[in-house]
């Protein structure tokens, strides 16, 4: 599904990715663990397509076609969805205005037809009652005076309605209170299927009770330098991430 | 002693002559009319060291005179106002102006909503109408050289009374017929009588191509306990020069919900003059702005707080593509005894290319002590990151742009109570977006 092949990346000068390498396959919920400044979210970023990067090396493969050279927008459409760590608010655009928005914009890219107002709203209530978002919210402006885990319920809740074959969670548990995060993480877990994958980038194990991965990888220091199964996540809440540091040290 | 010539521009020496030729036909009382044309002449086109046209340098944008509009034959006024496509829809009480002349029989004098008295201008003023006194609530609007034009030249308009809470709009429609660039010059006076509610309507539009010249002043004198709501939409031509003003008078307990919206005109001027009269009244005036190619969109705001415990809210949105430029000038006037005065004007410009200039220009001047009072200005681009996330969730980079841009517009229109006007108005901000897309 995914392959990052010798991903080399800067900003303004400072190298953050050193020749990643990273294959996700289709239907596995890979995470990725590692501490701060190790370069978690600019890799979801740069995968989803962010300006600000410089991508000096390497290449990103969705279903084996670079998406380099593709815009955030293309890069949806292709299927790619990246839940942001800090959602951000835009007032004036009701929740439910973008959400059609964006989803018919993605049909339209794909050659589909756009969906009609009773096939949407029923497609969001859907969603939406899955994920326990009250009504009233998607009338508001986007993200505009939510909580942090009203914020965050509002990401899964686009997840779940465009329907992304490749989903990046950038830190989806900072900010969550436990029943948040197990509202979040039955919203996550339902959404898995054979030819879905999932990225979940996170600093702690908690989140990986409630979504369990296939394979754990570590990162430091702009790379990935250890992948085992999910009891590496267990030993790394034990142990931390000191002998990782050490990798970056040397 | 040195000699002083006055030197006249060409625009200013033609003004005079057309002022001579008007003044034999026009309407009413020529000496009020000559009055303010000297007033006018004395200093003549107000030009960029006057400074409230720094900005809008009339001496450099008004290059001539255009010819003063006849009165158009009931067929090209019936032809044109059918054309006419702002605020279809919307139900209201048409009261139609074609070519800056009213259409009476495009209004049924018998069948008005009740509480709603309409007088044509021209005749009233040719007979001397009663209700004549209240023109010009706002004094200083007469130290105005736009104002000072209109009072020159108008040749039509209507009076309109309300006495009662009326639920039928009234709509304003202002169409130019002539392909060919004419001026007019309107007057509307709308007297609300104490509790008395309305929600008047005002879309201006004239062909693309001809550089027409309508100059147009509405006066409302909104009594005590009145509810005024007032919708203006500027959809002229691309080649047309809009002068326009608002004087409006605010009783006692009163509420005044103004908007304008700016979709046209190669240049335009918006003046709103407002003067609160009575204690415990609020205005909301707000502006939305759409301008690019080099339009150049002037927003000039007065509102003075001649008496204690008003409130009064601005809020301008000005979004600005090419090479336009974007003019917003607002002053909150509060004398030492407008005591527990709270008023807050903002306004906030997006500009969407390089070559886009907004002036922003808001200013207090208070005298009381006891008040509160504040302005913001601010001039920025689309956040980048916004975008980022908008074009992360499938939308193409124009679409996500017209997005923000209309969310951007929308805490202004929102304000607009009357749905299907404030629909209308997003249907322009749409068309707008749609057209630069």
């Amino acid at each position: 599904m995914l392959q990052i092949k010798n991903l080399v990346v800067q900003i303004e000068d400072k190298r953050i990715l050193n020749g990643l390498d990273l294959t996700v396959n289709n239907g596995e919920v890979a995470a990725i663990m590692g501490p701060n400044g190790s370069g978690k979210s600019t890799l979801s970023y740069v995968i989803a397509g962010k300006a600000d990067y410089e991508v000096l090396d390497g290449e990103i493969l969705l279903d084996g076609e670079n998406i380099l050279e593709m815009g955030p927008d293309e890069r949806a459409a292709a299927g790619l969805f990246l839940a942001f760590q800090y959602p951000l608010e835009i007032p004036g655009v009701a929740s439910m205005t973008f959400l059609k928005a964006a989803l018919n914009a993605q049909r339209k890219a794909r050659g589909e037809t756009e969906l009609t107002t009773p096939d949407f709203i029923k497609r969001v209530n859907a969603a939406a009652a899955k994920l326990e978002v009250p009504k009233d919210m998607l009338r508001r402006g986007l993200n505009v005076g939510f909580s942090g885990g009203e914020k965050k319920r509002m990401e899964i809740l686009q997840m779940a309605l465009l329907e992304p074959r490749f989903c990046i969670l950038d830190e989806t548990d900072s900010g969550l209170d436990i029943d948040a995060l197990r509202i979040v993480s039955e919203g996550v877990n339902s959404l898995r299927s054979p030819d879905r994958s999932f990225l979940v980038i996170t600093h702690y194990q908690r989140l990986l009770n409630y979504i369990v991965p296939d394979t754990v990888h570590v990162m430091s220091a702009g790379r990935i330098v250890k992948t085992g199964g999910k009891e590496l996540a267990i030993e790394l809440e034990a142990t931390g991430y000191a002998d990782y540091r050490q990798t970056e040290a040397a | 002693m040195a000699q002083v010539t006055l030197m006249r521009t060409p625009t200013e020496t033609a003004l005079v002559q057309a002022f001579d030729a008007a003044k034999a036909y026009l309407p009413g009382d020529v000496e009020s009319r000559a009055q303010a044309f000297e007033t006018f002449n004395r200093n003549g086109l107000p030009h960029r060291r006057v400074e409230e046209f720094k900005y809008t340098d009339l001496r450099k944008l008004m290059h001539d005179v255009a010819p003063f509009a006849v009165k158009p034959s009931s067929t090209t006024a019936a032809a044109a106002l059918s054309a006419a496509r702002a605020f279809v829809g919307v139900e209201a009480l048409q009261v139609p102006f074609v070519d800056g002349h009213f259409v009476s029989d495009g209004i049924a004098f018998d069948q008005l909503p009740e509480g709603v008295e309409i007088v044509p201008l021209a005749e009233a003023l040719a007979s001397g109408h009663d209700w004549l006194a209240h023109l010009s609530p706002v004094p200083w609007a007469k130290d105005n050289p736009v104002y000072q034009l209109n009072s020159s030249f108008m040749a039509d308009g209507v009076m309109i009374k309300v006495t009662g809470a009326v639920a039928t709009p009234i709509h304003l429609r202002f169409v130019t017929a002539s392909t060919a660039a004419v001026a007019t010059a309107t007057r509307v006076l709308v007297l609300v009588d104490d509790g008395a509610s309305v929600t008047i309507l005002e879309t201006h539009e004239s062909p693309h191509g001809a550089a027409h010249q309508p100059n147009d002043v509405i006066e409302l004198v909104a009594g005590d306990n009145t509810n005024v709501q007032h919708v203006r939409l500027n959809g002229e031509g691309d080649e047309a020069l809009a002068l326009s003003t608002l004087a409006v008078k605010i009783g006692a307990d009163a509420f005044l919900n103004s908007i304008n919206v700016v979709a046209g005109s190669a240049v335009s001027r918006h003046q709103v003059f407002a003067m609160f009269n009575g204690e415990n009244s609020k205005a909301q005036i707000n502006g939305v702005t759409m301008i690019t190619g080099r339009q150049h969109a002037d927003s000039t705001l007065m509102v003075e707080h001649a008496v204690p415990h008003c409130e009064s809210r601005e809020l301008f949105k000005t979004v600005i593509d090419g090479e336009a430029t974007g003019v917003f000038q607002g002053k909150i006037i509060v004398p030492s005894h407008a005591q527990k005065t709270d008023g807050r004007m903002m306004s906030a410009a997006l500009l969407l290319s390089d070559g886009g200039t907004m002036y922003n220009k808001p200013e207090l001047e208070i005298f009381a002590d006891d008040v509160q009072c504040a302005h913001g200005a601010t001039c920025g681009q689309l956040d980048d990151e916004l975008l980022f996330y908008l074009m992360a969730r499938g939308l193409p980079r124009k679409e996500a742009e017209s997005l923000l841009v209309q969310a951007f517009l929308g805490q202004a229109i929102e304000f607009v109570e009357n749905e299907s006007a404030r629909d209308s108005l997003i249907a322009s901000v749409e068309g707008w977006l749609k057209a630069r897309a």
